[in-house]
């Protein structure tokens, strides 16, 4: 990991105007991602995680959205450029996939048709060629007899096939940059097992630089090389996945680890949560997001904690508690023999 | 494909035969109406009227006139009208049928051209002033009542402005076959053109408008987008083929009921001897025999057309077609 990072994303702030007033769904996240690292941004539904990711896309066309700070992919930074140049970027630097596959592609096309008009909107290829790199891309994501169902619409395809079919156009021109976001949320268990293993077969592969936004801290146990835990639209804690399920800095982390139900441990009579709910992001007091749920709060909690380094170089947290207290802290809430059935 | 056409068939044949039953028995069961004082005209005699029925069968049970009245519509092609002595019927509506799809669809390429023009147009100036002006206009235009749009316009471009170099180029009212001087028969029907599509391409606009602002949030168009094609494409390709679909089936609905003779008022106004004016007259008359014949002629083509939409909807949305 050295170098420049293919992707720098510096201070990026994204607010909506509404009728209530500014909401600040990202609030200054600054992250880097290198070349075929696979970085897992985690954090629960409004957490500003997506957004941060569509923002980075620039996929937000609401007009009442406002952003701020850079995007700096391979030393050019995104926000600054053009219709055109952003849509050379899209599909072929960076390309991403959705939550839900049964509503992200075009019931009107073939699937073939719409993973070949992605490759034909980047390469001068003819139609055929188009359509052969299609069956091509539907074999290598394991859809099988992918020459006879490369003519066949979505709607004939199940749930875990449709994500199969969305990795395969997000992979045709070979992004540096394949950003997933809940890549396997909307389908079952089962099925999400096969779509992980079939994304880390593509990162090893083709050696894509992954960005996985998820709320499952399983699904970055099994993928992340480094973790980014994401609340009310700042990073709380970021590390490498090993310091973060080991050595967790912040309470909000302890509380995602601690709420994964366990079948190496006596079972619980409740599967612990993280009590109260997040908070409205039009409001936000200016001292910890997490304070009010959080069972170390103390007077210092009121001042915004920055995001720094506070036991090992790279590894930032955003909780005023010290290093010290925390290890005796969390112990309570979380056990860390947690990531061996990851590893 | 085959069973879809026999299932049609079957349906016209059912969707006629209730037509004409109900057509039949409303007109027998209106207080007031004896066919046969409309046929003899003013002041008969008892003898006379008594003639009439015998000659024309009404004092035959209504089932076995209703058979005779189907015999001469269907196979001997020799029902004749009740007010206009010796008139054969099924010609009369064969002659007009020309006038009235000419009028039909030369509206309709106007109408949909216009719509989706209107529609793109307004979802794409959203956020500016253009989009609630355009929805404005579309507004006043859906609620002009035609025949009100058609008077205007005559008066107009027959009367005050005739003679100025705007209008000069209208020909006097009525219709001119297109085999006999397309020239003329182009020029009698702009004006009635424009002044039938102006409530449809206000409808229609703004239909499109609301679909392609719904469809725009659909996470297949983030999908198209995200591929990185442009936008022309994800407007062209994504939102606006899929926001077609009720379009389309709103313009089964509509332009078949034109053509089976809903452009009764713009037919009048402007002097068309078309099916709707043909069903005026008859209506006007109480002439069962072309109410009866019309009403056919309008339920076969509202079944054709609509069959032509369900084909073409199955080519929008692949989801509907059968396997």
């Amino acid at each position: 990991m050295t170098g420049e990072p293919l992707l720098d994303v510096r201070d990026l702030k994204v607010s909506f105007r509404t009728e209530d007033g500014l909401v600040k769904a990202v609030d200054g996240v600054s992250l880097t991602l290198f070349e075929g690292e696979t970085l897992g941004i985690v954090g629960e539904s409004g957490s500003g995680k997506s957004v941060t990711m569509m923002s980075v896309m620039r996929l937000i066309n609401d007009p009442n959205a406002r952003f701020e700070g850079e995007v700096l992919y391979k030393g050019h930074d995104l926000m600054t450029l053009n219709r055109d140049q952003m849509r050379a970027i899209r599909g072929t630097g960076i390309s991403m996939i959705f939550q839900d596959p049964m509503t992200s592609l075009n019931p009107v096309y073939r699937v073939g048709a719409q993973i070949a008009e992605q490759i034909r909107a980047h390469d001068h290829v003819s139609k055929q060629a188009a359509r052969d790199r299609a069956i091509e891309l539907l074999a290598a994501v394991g859809i099988p007899q992918a020459a006879h169902r490369v003519d066949n619409y979505p709607h004939e395809f199940s749930g875990g096939m449709r994500q199969r079919v969305m990795i395969a156009m997000a992979i045709s021109c070979n992004p540096d940059i394949l950003i997933a976001d809940e890549p396997t949320t909307a389908l079952d268990v089962t099925i999400q097992a096969q779509i992980l293993k079939l994304l880390r077969k593509l990162k090893n592969d083709f050696g894509t630089a992954v960005v996985l936004i998820t709320h499952d801290m399983g699904v970055v146990a099994d993928l992340a090389d480094r973790i980014a835990v994401m609340y009310a639209g700042r990073i709380v804690e970021q590390g490498t996945r090993r310091e973060v399920f080991y050595d967790a800095q912040h309470p909000y982390t302890w509380g995602l680890l601690g709420s994964i139900a366990r079948l190496d441990r006596p079972k619980p009579r409740r599967l612990a949560a993280i009590p109260g709910q997040p908070p409205s992001l039009l409001r936000l007091a200016p001292g910890c997001a997490f304070a009010d749920r959080c069972a170390h709060r103390f007077d210092l909690c009121d001042e915004p904690p920055p995001l720094l380094a506070r036991v090992d170089g790279n590894h930032l947290d955003a909780c005023h508690l010290e290093p010290k207290q925390k290890k005796e802290l969390r112990e309570t809430t979380i056990h860390p023999e947690l990531i061996e059935n990851a590893e | 494909m085959l069973t879809f056409i026999i299932r049609r068939l079957l349906w016209t044949v059912l969707v006629l035969f209730v037509i004409t039953v109900v057509v039949f028995i409303i007109f027998f069961k209106t207080p007031g109406v004896d066919p046969a004082r409309a046929i003899a005209g003013r002041n008969p005699s008892a003898q006379v009227l008594q003639e009439i029925r015998e000659q024309f069968g009404l004092n035959k049970p209504l089932p076995v006139q209703y058979l005779l009245m189907m015999k001469s519509i269907f196979i001997s092609r020799d029902l004749v009208s009740y007010s206009n002595q010796g008139v054969k019927v099924v010609p009369e509506i064969a002659a007009a049928t020309p006038a009235t799809l000419s009028l039909v669809f030369g509206a309709a390429l106007i109408w949909v051209v216009m719509a989706i023009a209107v529609g793109v147009a307004a979802a794409l100036l959203r956020g500016t002033v253009f989009d609630p002006l355009l929805m404005v206009l579309a507004l006043i235009g859906v609620s002009a009542p035609v025949f009100w749009v058609g008077e205007v316009a005559n008066l107009i471009t027959q009367g005050t402005w005739h003679d100025t170099f705007l209008f000069s180029w209208v020909p006097p009212l009525g219709y001119t076959p297109l085999t006999q001087n397309p020239g003329l028969w182009f020029r009698g029907l702009v004006i009635p053109w424009i002044t039938l599509s102006i409530l449809y391409i206000g409808l229609y606009g703004r239909v499109l408008r609301a679909n392609i602002l719904e469809t725009q949030n659909e996470d297949f168009v983030r999908t198209a987008r995200a591929k990185g094609i442009s936008e022309r494409q994800v407007l062209l390709r994504h939102t606006l083929r899929t926001s077609m679909i009720t379009f389309v089936s709103l313009f089964g609905l509509d332009f078949g009921a034109l053509v089976a003779g809903g452009a009764l008022l713009i037919e009048v106004v402007f002097g068309i001897h078309g099916v709707g004016y043909l069903t005026y007259q008859a209506l006007a008359n109480l002439d069962l025999p072309t109410i009866m014949a019309t009403v056919v002629y309008g339920a076969f083509f509202i079944v054709l057309v609509n069959a032509i939409v369900d084909i073409g909807y199955a080519w929008l949305d692949p989801r509907i077609r059968p396997t």
